[in-house]
């Protein structure tokens, strides 16, 4: 499945690394990425293929929640189709 | 790769503007259950839901994790009990309330719909005896709903069930009293009632409906406002037009619920319900939307005229956005259930004159409105009769859903508590219109030719 990560939140040293560590300790395949910092606010979205993945789809946004919640993040994962429903006619 | 910025907007709306699914409500038929045994057929009855509901819980909860959307409420919808139950040989229809109570909390679900009957043109065996068993059904259960469809376009309007209706909604609202006469709450008296609204408490699966379906409500207030709010002192052209685009997005992710619904419950779907259906949390209401057209309250002078806005373009914007529409489609107006409108009516600007003025142009009707404890049967009869004649006339939908509050006075809150939020209790019309709901019969369907 593709899949989209968002992170938001106040901007420190190594997010990406962490998140990135993370996802490729479940297999996860990244594809994309694309971030920006305003006004010391932290945005990035990934673009993710879970298709090898070692963990069920439920087991990585329980791992992005926690992971988030240790750095002061909002970190989560969502099927892709949701945003092209909303966004691609 | 999707846009960036995009993306940030969905979160943005998911986060602080309130959007999310409200409903994926479940249809089944429950007109094999039949049988002359009531305690054969309410066994069967259980057995049904409990059997045909079994994964629809789960399956919301997995989609909404995927997704990464809230699904607010998994519902279920029956055929009308009056038409399941009429086989049996009994006078007591209330056991099949608890039939479906007990199958509601088997499966999990906050909401079951269907305790209801059609009676537009007059009354089976069947209708008499659910209608006399509503008010004891709503105050022996706490998650059946109940509706019952009085008139239609094409047969007029049963008088004799909206003196009835009255009647059944005061003592419905006595059983409850403790409660505020929450059982009103879960009590409709519909004009042209809808097949396959998913939205409670009018919920039921009608006969012409498929064995089981999938029928999903949107919602999205908040969204609407917050996107009006980038445009504020334009005209209106850019106002419906801001609207649609976002109606349109909002529509399109009811439409991925609801096929992805279908395909892991193996349900056929039915249809996606435009609604912008509101709830008592700030930043998620349809009064506050008027408001940001220019409205210094809602329920002053213009809102009729914003809220037909409004619902056109919510329906122009959603409908290229799904394979199927149906259900009520438009905007909600229920006092209880939208801050700003409950804000509104304590203040006195809204008023139940204006609210069915209002209900003239928008889906539904006069809905969670609390009017004082002593309002006579006749005069609630009286008001479900004009908001009929509004439905029939207008070949829409309306509806009544109000609560007599016990021992309240204008001016004093009733609290329901969760979705169904706090009413204000609002005046109603002292003079007298018993003489007038005493002649029964039917007011008879009326031409649509010679329009004026």
């Amino acid at each position: 499945m593709r899949a989209i990560v968002t992170v938001i939140g106040p901007d420190n040293k190594g997010i990406i690394a962490k998140v990135c560590g993370l996802l490729a300790d479940r297999d996860v395949n990244i594809i994309d990425i694309s971030q920006t910092v305003m006004k010391e606010f932290f945005t990035m979205t990934m673009l993710v293929d879970t298709s090898d993945a070692t963990d069920s789809f439920g087991m990585i946004a329980e791992a992005l929640k926690a992971k988030g919640e240790e750095m002061g993040l909002s970190i989560r994962i969502q099927n892709e189709d949701i945003f092209n429903a909303m966004h691609k006619i | 790769m999707l846009n960036h910025n995009d993306i940030m907007q969905t979160i943005d709306m998911i986060d602080h503007q309130h959007l999310d699914i409200r409903t994926v409500t479940m249809g089944i038929s429950l007109r094999d259950c039949a049988h002359s045994d009531a305690k054969i057929c309410a066994q069967k009855i259980y057995d049904k839901i409990a059997k045909s509901a079994e994964k629809l819980v789960p399956t919301g909860e997995a989609i909404e994790q995927e997704l990464g959307i809230p699904i607010v409420n998994k519902r279920i919808a029956v055929t009308p009990i009056a038409i399941a139950a009429e086989a049996c040989e009994t006078e007591d229809f209330v056991p099949f309330a608890i039939a479906m109570e007990k199958a509601a909390a088997t499966c999990g679900v906050n909401f079951i719909g269907g305790f209801s009957a059609l009676v537009h043109k007059g009354f089976t065996s069947g209708d008499r005896r659910l209608i006399c068993a509503i008010p004891e059904a709503l105050a022996s259960t706490n998650v059946v709903c109940s509706s019952v469809n009085v008139a239609t376009t094409k047969a007029g309007i049963n008088m004799d069930a909206v003196a009835q209706m009255g009647r059944v909604i005061k003592e419905t609202a006595a059983l409850t009293a403790d409660n505020g006469g929450m059982g009103c709450a879960k009590l409709v008296v519909f004009a042209n009632a809808v097949e396959d609204n998913p939205f409670m408490a009018g919920a039921f699966h009608g006969i012409g409906e498929p064995e089981l379906v999938i029928n999903v409500g949107v919602s999205g207030p908040g969204v609407v406002h917050h996107a009006l709010k980038q445009v504020k002192g334009e005209p209106f052209d850019v106002v419906a037009d801001t609207i649609k685009k976002t109606a349109f997005r909002v529509t399109r992710m009811g439409q991925l619920v609801a096929q992805e619904a279908s395909k892991r419950l193996g349900v056929p779907f039915g249809v996606v319900d435009l609604s912008l259906a509101p709830t008592p949390a700030i930043g998620d209401s349809v009064a506050r939307i008027l408001e940001e057209m220019g409205l210094e309250v809602c329920g002053t002078h213009g809102t009729t005229a914003a809220l037909a806005m409004l619902n056109d373009a919510v329906k122009k914007g959603g409908v290229m956005a799904s394979s199927h529409v149906g259900g009520l489609s438009g905007a909600f107006i229920p006092v209880s259930e939208d801050e700003g409108m409950i804000a509104a009516a304590s203040s006195g600007v809204l008023t139940l004159d204006k609210l069915e003025a209002m209900t003239c142009v928008c889906s539904v009707g006069l809905d969670m409105i609390a009017v004082p404890g002593d309002t006579s049967a006749e005069t609630i009869s009286a008001i479900i009769a004009d908001e009929a004649a509004i439905g029939v006339v207008n070949t829409k939908t309306t509806a009544v859903r109000i609560i007599p509050a016990p021992n309240k006075k204008v001016g004093d809150m009733v609290e329901f508590g969760g979705l169904l939020g706090s009413a204000p209790v609002m005046p109603v019309h002292p003079e007298s219109a018993a003489d007038f709901i005493a002649r029964g019969g039917r007011i008879p369907a009326p031409m649509h030719s010679l329009k004026n």
